[in-house]
């Protein structure tokens, strides 16, 4: 049952995933990234990391994604001709492609992944407690770097959203 | 009693307890929207819809007349009307979208119901059962996700119609919401900083939420939260105002400048799954609320389930137990309805620079400032 | 032109919550849903008609049941939307109100052209037509909304008259020349 039921998130993760790249609508496309995520909260919820299931819900398809739509939505990209690949473009992602297709070689081929049964694996995400005791402690420093970067990232957006009222202007 | 239930196949446990949701909630929904119109007329010095009536409830002699003037059988005329109705589509709207809009209204409001306990009992032991579909320990967080999702409905409504007010109406809505979801998530933090002892595993659990409420006599472990916090309850509720598009802050349909808002395009039963859908969600926010800040089942502060079930004399058949407590919850979300109805009909819709302004320059600060407070304060408690 | 400063009031913190307002006002309206209802359930109840009231043009008698409209047709060029229509005819001599001469044969009044405005009231030498209380038309067809002579004169019924101008003249005629 479990079995079946993976490979059913599974597949509908990746068939969404796929969708999101493959559509050229922009609404279809957003909507197929928050199918996904849904995809993958089932497989959370599956590995009885509700926390996780319940944030990524949240924060991605409830936020996220819907500001994606908007955005999209605002622009409307439909009056636009979809744009045909560009060669460089095109090359830059065949080689992240081929580096991620290596990455992924090399964890399966020689990774010291030993598989621990299931019941032994700790479940960080399964718990609040567990989960916020892992980010302070052990991921400190990379939630400290990623709030950071958003922090930056606001403050561009602040920087550029605002009006410039210089000598242009006046 | 209720053994044979559990001894089903799951699937079947499944689907029974989802029919339970649809068959309690579309019938409280649309008592909603009758109490909505009669509510207003009240207070707007009329009777209300008065006339509809079956024929041979007209013959039972007193009743029957009391029922009609209550208008009770509008609701039957409504539902039958909205289901024989022509389903009109329009030429020009994203099919898909434009009928899938409406389902996903439904989908959120729907499932967050599995998840918010209705009543409890006390099992043999003295230890208190919560009724719900799904007692999870995330609770309030499965409830806070799932109803996120509610945004999309209004969104693809907007967009799907290919029209220019419903367009608007989406947007708004979709900006509206994703501003208050903030605040609120922000206002709740307090009670759970209450709740989440050091040395227990931690819970975002709802039933948790109302078992700190359930203290008996003058102690201030009986004392609810909206008390005991009443700030963060405020914000919660005008957040929650704003998260179920009422007044004063329904900008998503708005008539007066978008003509019927995001919902424009809809008729029909289409049209009456959004209506169902906005009152699921005052039905599960006010829910919400009372388990968090009006203490659930709790009939009054200090005055807990347990102790009046017990000068009742009910401690021993947890049905009855489970029947009271069932009531006092839904008799306090009843109020919460009344009370959103009441509020939509004083006040008036803000604009939405206001509503942004409250968003994001009151409210926001106020919630963090409320949140940095309690920390201190419950922190200070706690070494004291 | 004088030029009036406004002072604003400066609100209190309290004022700039908004909520004792918003409180203010529920009490208002909770208060009002305890208090009666103001509005007539129409069909049972009707309201009371103020004196003055410009209803449905309607075709009157006098005291003595004779029809006063003498089909002169002012009203009918008065009335602005043309709504009423009137085919002039005959009283016979030998009739009783003979010396009257000239009757309404067909008098049409479209009630769906008609404004409400009082003009042919106003503009009527006989006194024959009054927009009276009758304020609900209705009907299926447009041939339903028009209202014939007969309906005219039902609608209408006897008013009060304090001048018998044509019962003078009949008498002033019988009593030789005046002058
Ligand atoms: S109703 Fe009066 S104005 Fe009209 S035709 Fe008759 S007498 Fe003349
Ligand atoms: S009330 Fe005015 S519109 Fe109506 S019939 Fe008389 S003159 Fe014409």
């Amino acid at each position: 049952m479990a079995q079946i039921l993976f490979y059913l998130f599974a597949a509908f993760t990746i068939a969404s995933a796929a969708g999101v790249v493959a559509n050229k609508n922009a609404v279809n496309a957003a909507m197929c990234l928050l199918l996904s995520l849904v995809g993958v909260a089932g497989l959370f919820v599956q590995l009885d990391a509700y926390l996780l299931a319940f944030l990524l819900l949240l924060v991605y398809a409830g936020a996220v994604v819907a500001l994606f739509l908007f955005i999209v939505m605002l622009l409307d990209t439909k009056s636009r001709a979809s744009a045909s690949f560009k060669k460089l473009p095109m090359f830059a992602s065949l080689v992240a492609f081929g580096l991620l297709l290596a990455g992924l070689g090399t964890f399966v081929t020689r990774g010291q992944l030993e598989s621990r049964p299931l019941h032994a694996v700790p479940a960080l995400g399964a718990n609040l407690k567990l989960y916020a005791y892992q980010l302070f402690t052990t991921y400190l420093l990379p939630v400290q770097v990623i709030g950071f970067l958003l922090l930056i990232a606001m403050l561009g957006v602040i920087v550029l959203s605002k009006k410039y009222d210089g000598p242009e202007d006046a | 009693m209720f053994d044979f239930f559990f001894q089903l196949h799951p699937v079947i446990q499944g689907t029974a307890k989802g029919l339970a949701v649809i068959l309690v909630i579309f019938p409280f929904a649309g008592a909603c929207s009758l109490a909505e119109r009669k509510v207003s007329a009240w207070m707007q010095g009329r009777p209300g819809p008065n006339r509809a009536i079956v024929p041979w409830i007209a013959w039972v002699p007193f009743l029957g007349k009391f029922l009609q003037r209550l208008g009770v059988f509008h609701l039957m005329a409504d539902g039958a009307k909205f289901l024989f109705k022509e389903e009109p589509l329009p030429g020009h709207v994203n099919k898909l979208y434009f009928v899938l809009a409406p389902v996903v209204a439904m989908m959120p409001a729907f499932t967050t119901v599995a998840v918010v306990p209705f009543g409890a009992y006390f099992d043999p032991a003295g230890r208190l059962i919560p009724l719900a579909l799904a007692n999870v320990d995330v609770g309030l967080l499965a409830v806070f996700a799932v109803s996120s999702l509610g945004v999309y409905s209004l969104i693809l409504a907007g967009w799907a119609s290919n029209s220019k007010y419903p367009f608007l109406g989406g947007v708004r809505a979709s900006a509206q919401l994703i501003s208050y979801e903030l605040s609120m998530t922000l206002s709740v933090l307090p009670v759970f900083l209450w709740i989440n002892a050091p040395g227990q595993p931690g819970t975002m659990s709802l039933v948790k939420a109302v078992e700190f409420q359930s203290g008996a006599g003058l102690h201030w472990s009986g004392v609810w939260f909206g008390f005991l916090m009443p700030l963060s309850a405020l914000i919660f509720l005008v957040s929650l105002y704003a998260e179920t598009n009422r007044h004063p802050f329904d900008m998503a349909e708005s008539e007066s400048d978008l003509v019927g808002g995001f919902h424009t395009e809809y008729g029909a039963f289409k049209w009456s799954l959004f209506f169902v859908a906005e009152y699921s969600h005052m039905i599960i926010g006010s829910g919400v609320f009372t388990l968090l800040f009006l203490g659930g089942w709790n009939p009054l502060p200090g005055l807990p389930l347990a102790t009046v079930a017990g000068w009742l004399g009910l401690a021993g058949t947890p049905l009855l137990v489970a029947l009271l407590s069932l009531a006092v919850f839904l008799g306090k979300i009843v109020f919460l309805l009344f009370l959103f109805m009441w509020v939509r009909w004083t006040v008036p819709r803000f604009r939405y620079d206001q509503v942004m302004k409250l968003g994001w320059q009151k409210l926001l600060p106020l919630s963090i400032a409320n949140l940095v407070f309690y920390a201190l304060g419950i922190a200070f408690l706690e070494r004291g | 032109m004088a030029v009036i400063p406004l002072v604003r009031p400066t609100l209190t913190l309290l004022e700039r919550t908004y909520l004792p307002q918003i409180a203010s006002g529920l009490k208002t309206t909770l208060k009002h849903i305890f208090s009666p209802n103001v509005t007539l359930e129409y069909p049972e109840q009707r309201p009371a008609i103020p004196p003055g009231y410009r209803g449905v043009p309607t075709l009157v008698m006098d005291p003595n049941g004779r029809e006063k409209c003498v089909s002169c047709q002012l009203c009918e060029f008065v009335c602005p939307p043309k709504a009423i229509r009137i085919t002039p005819g005959e009283i016979p001599a030998d009739a009783p109100t003979g010396h009257v001469e000239k009757a309404p044969q067909a008098f049409d009044i479209d009630m769906l052209r008609c404004i409400y405005c009082g003009l042919c009231q106003e503009v009527c030498p006989e006194e024959a037509i009054f927009l009276q209380n009758q304020y609900s038309m209705s009907g299926y067809t447009r041939a339903e909304m028009v209202n014939h002579k007969d309906r005219l004169y039902e609608l209408g019924g006897t008013l009060p008259d304090s001048h018998h101008k044509w019962d003078k003249k009949l008498a002033a005629e019988k009593s030789g020349p005046a002058h």
